[in-house]
């Protein structure tokens, strides 16, 4: 008697068993270590870090191993760990004017306070392949590091054209309001601008950019100036209720871009620039140049511009940046849909005999 | 299926989530059973498995199931498809309750599209795994739309595409993923479940919930509700029918699946409800368990 | 037309605002049962921002509209609930919008596009909207075996009258139309004048037209007004103010028409 192929246990277990067997790949090769991943393929562990919304380098890394290099996998892990830790506090909103700066660069000033601090950065490196890297190579000359160590803080691009009454002000909605947490509630519209700048923090970067290229090539135009990029350690502080003043119990290190954009007046306000921003951890330029033009893009509304490009449209944007959920949705269609099928089959069978019915009665007329 | 326990999950709480975040689904599914039909917003959390593949549905179970439990997962209506079992695995490491296949015994039962062709009981819970909440969604792309035409009733939109199915086919081709109206209020998406099965869900004894893990909603049909399918009155709503019954049971009453079982195409038709085939085959029921559609080798 | 009737719609003191920028001002008029009232004036003179007001679609800074409905209650139209908004917009009014894209469903068919507002109002039986739809098809000229296309195969003078048909299904008392010739022939724009002006006659309905063609408003309206940066310069019977205009912006507007 036939009897219909399911899926059982034993396929389940024994899929995984391979996976984990591949996973390692020949064991003649050393086994990656935590510390190699996140010293050696640390843009990865930034952004899996980034878009996993969790700064720890170490998990991230081993997400990273544990997905083979998958990065959406890898943020898919990281993410689903991240659900089960519990909230201990809040913490105060970091302060990036005070960021010890490894990269500062300004794409609107030839040269400001504190100077452009190029740092680690592929932009003029020629891109061929160096094949010395091949061969085991030996650890590279140490870089020259001039002690521009600012002795004080750095001031921000938008700081002084605020100076100025140049830049828009930005404040936050109220003092009162607390942060939206999106991995808490909902997503509802319209979304506040913090609600959609951590939805787009946590979204995909490949997303992001493709967004932020289209406004580029005129669908939702904005007029970007790359105002200032700068990456370096923060403090991170909390304010135990006990103590009732800050404590910092932590460092880490984000990128920060804050995009100058079209100036906006009218007949009662004076001209002024707007503004676009970005931050992710680590070192995540593309991803923070990207979401600081879709940020500005989706405040068209609120700006009184057209709003008719992909970019600009909040529900286009936000319900489809987080590739968490779009690679399962898009990966379920592996699952079965027998019945939905059948079910389909049943109706086009039905649908063309009765198309056949009638076509054979009108020829025998 | 197997008492055998496995070693529980050691380092999550019962049932994987904390029980602040039970407590809100929990908050969640009481205001959906207490408009029915409606959907709530609720703090969806990331869960281990991926979204679209029964987040929702795993939340709300995670959030009703307590250690006296009996669990059933279906999906396709079987006990032991992939995905299924994959969720009962779950369950069954984060909770240690019993799980079965016996769709009478389990008190809770997690479905991906289908309803179980024996009918629920009071005393039974069904959760439903949803993909898409939105009846009105493949109408009206924006969520601030939808939400509108739900809170004023206006659902003329849902009829122009029905109509459109007529025009264009003849009759409704809408074959599963069938739209409701519940309680004479809200219009209701049932999940990809074929039409079929809608008519089980009006009046069903058991409390029905559904669970959408990426869009953040659930909503709920509470026991012996109306739901009534969407139709016009000169073309009724009506459920697939099928030329054949069971070839391993001879049912002639439940959902069949076409299994090809030769590269010419000939194929037959069993159950898909797994437990339902296989209790009637224990009760004597049997057939041939040969293909009804024998397609001959072609001619060269 | 005798003022002894109660106005259909009411209008008091309405003005709309864009930041500093004015959409209309100080706008004041009754409009009465049978009544089609003109509105010209140069783009960017306010009259599509009154339209808006009038019909529902854009909240005025300040003022009211009050429309009398069917059981004879004067209804606040910008207090009244959005779900009584919302009823009165698919039932009572109908709206005739420039581009046909912004009217009618192009992706469904013309049967579907004339029967939406019937099934919005409950009706259930396939064969009665099917009838009706196909009724209202010839009604506005477009034949009958069209009934299952799609109105992307149509031409536009064919997409205008099928959303007319779409509106004029539900018997409602009002029609807001803007610019309804704007995008067509001259002579495409001749037939639909001609079935617009029958259809009005023949249903009794009320209309508000807004045009920057005075052709026409001298072939459909009872009573024009003349819109000059966002206020109304001037009023009266169609036949007179455009023969005898008043105000200098008026008079302009007459003398740069063509007269033939």
């Amino acid at each position: 008697m036939y009897v219909a192929v399911k899926g059982g246990e034993q396929a389940i277990d024994n899929a995984h068993k391979l996976l984990a067997e591949d996973r390692r790949g020949n064991p003649e090769h050393p086994e990656l270590t935590l510390e190699q991943i996140s010293e050696q393929m640390a843009y990865a562990v930034d952004r899996v870090m980034t878009e996993g919304s969790l700064y720890d380098r170490e998990l991230a890394a081993l997400a990273i191993k544990q997905a083979r290099g998958d990065l959406v996998e890898a943020i898919f892990l990281l993410r689903a760990y991240r659900t089960t830790l519990p909230r201990l506090a809040v913490t105060e909103a970091i302060k990036t004017g005070e960021m010890a700066v490894e990269r500062r660069i300004s794409a609107t000033y030839k040269d400001l306070p504190g100077g452009q601090i190029l740092g680690p950065t592929f932009d003029y490196t020629h891109r061929l392949l160096d094949f010395k890297l091949a061969a085991e190579g030996e650890a590279p000359a140490p870089a020259e590091r001039v002690d521009s160590a600012p002795d004080a803080t750095m001031p921000r691009v938008s700081d002084f054209l605020n100076n100025e009454d140049l830049i828009e002000l930005e404040l936050p909605d109220s003092d009162e309001t607390e942060v939206p947490d999106l991995t808490r509630a909902p997503l509802d519209f319209p979304a506040d601008r913090a609600t959609r700048l951590q939805n787009l923090a946590r979204g995909d970067e490949g997303f992001l950019m493709a967004l932020g290229y289209s406004t580029q090539r005129g669908y939702g135009r904005t007029h970007p100036f790359a105002g200032e990029i700068r990456m370096g350690a923060v403090a991170v502080e909390v304010v135990p209720e006990e103590l009732g003043f800050a404590i910092q119990i932590g460092e880490i290190t984000v990128t920060e871009c804050e995009m100058v954009n079209q100036f906006k007046g009218s007949a009662t306000s004076l001209p002024q620039f707007t503004r676009g921003y970005g931050l992710g951890f680590g070192h995540c330029e593309r991803k923070t140049m990207a979401m600081a033009l879709v940020d500005r893009s989706l405040r068209a509304q609120e700006l009184g511009e057209d709003a008719d490009a992909p970019a600009q449209d909040p529900e286009f944007v936000l319900y489809h940046s987080d590739n968490v959920e779009a690679s399962g949705f898009v990966q379920h269609l592996k699952l079965p849909h027998y019945v939905d099928f059948q079910s389909e089959l049943e109706t086009v069978r039905t649908l063309r005999s009765e198309q056949m019915a009638t076509l054979t009665k009108k020829a025998a007329e | 299926m197997n008492p055998q326990q496995e070693t529980t999950l050691s380092g999550y709480n019962f049932a994987y989530l904390d029980e602040q975040t039970k407590r809100m689904i929990r908050r969640a599914i009481l205001k959906a059973v207490a408009i029915p039909g409606y959907q709530v917003p609720f703090g969806s959390r990331e869960m281990p498995l991926p979204y679209g593949w029964g987040t929702g549905g795993i939340q709300v179970t995670a959030a009703i199931i307590g250690a006296q439990d009996i669990l059933k997962v279906i999906d396709q209506g079987a006990d032991d498809t992939t995905n299924a079992v994959s969720i009962r695995k779950f369950f069954a490491r984060t909770t240690g309750v019993e799980t079965t296949d016996k769709t009478a015994r389990a008190t809770v039962i997690q479905t991906r599209h289908r309803i179980p062709e024996k009918p629920l009981t009071e005393n039974q819970i069904l959760v439903y795994q949803v993909p898409t909440p939105e009846p009105l969604r493949w109408l009206e792309p924006r969520e601030t739309e939808t939400r509108r035409m739900h809170a004023l009733e206006e659902y003329g939109v849902m009829h122009v595409k029905l109509y459109e199915d007529i025009a264009q086919y003849g009759r409704i081709s809408t074959s599963y993923d069938y739209p409701v109206q519940v309680n004479d209020r809200y219009i209701m998406a049932p999940s990809p479940i074929p039409k079929f099965d809608n008519p089980k869900m009006n009046e069903m004894p058991a409390l029905q919930l559904f669970g959408a893990g990426r869009e953040k909603r659930i909503y709920a049909i509470p026991p012996y509700t109306t739901v009534k399918s969407l139709d016009f009155d000169d073309h009724p709503f009506e459920v697939q029918a099928w030329d054949h019954s069971c070839a391993l049971c001879g049912a002639d009453d439940s959902f069949l699946d076409e299994v090809v079982v030769d590269n010419m195409g000939s194929r037959m038709f069993v159950c898909s409800d797994s437990d339902f085939c296989s209790e009637r085959r224990e009760a004597g029921h049997q057939s041939d368990g040969l293909p009804q559609v024998v397609v001959a080798q072609a001619a060269e | 037309m005798t003022t002894l009737r109660h106005p259909l719609m009411q209008v008091r003191d309405l003005s709309k605002m864009y930041g500093a920028r004015t959409g209309c001002r100080d706008i004041d008029f009754d409009l009465y049962p049978g009544e089609v009232l003109g509105i010209v004036g140069e783009s960017g003179s306010g009259k599509t921002t009154l339209l808006n007001c009038l019909s529902a679609r854009l909240e005025p800074t300040s003022g009211s509209v009050i429309y009398q409905d069917r059981t004879g209650a004067d209804i606040d139209i910008y207090q009244a609930s959005e779900s009584r908004r919302r009823l009165l917009m698919r039932t009572d009014w109908g709206v005739v919008h420039q581009n046909p894209k912004d009217g009618l469903r192009m992706r469904v068919s013309a049967g579907a596009n004339v029967g939406e507002r019937l099934m919005a109002v409950g009706q259930r039986h396939y064969g009665d909207i099917r009838e009706t739809a196909t009724d209202w098809l010839g009604r506005v000229e477009i034949a009958e075996d069209r009934v299952d296309d799609k109105p992307l195969t149509f031409s536009g003078g064919m997409q205008q009258r099928l959303q007319i048909a779409r509106n004029l299904v539900s018997g409602p008392r009002l029609v807001f139309m803007d610019e309804p010739t704007g995008g067509l022939d001259v002579s495409v724009q001749a037939r639909l004048l001609d079935l617009l002006r029958r259809l009005v006659t023949d249903l009794g309905l009320s209309a508000v037209l807004v045009t920057h063609d005075l052709a026409v408003v001298r072939l459909l309206a009872h009573r024009l007004m003349v819109m000059h940066q966002g206020q109304v310069v001037e009023q009266g019977l169609t036949d007179q103010v455009l023969d005898d205009p008043q105000h200098a912006y008026t008079q302009l507007l007459v003398s740069s028409v063509l007269q033939p």
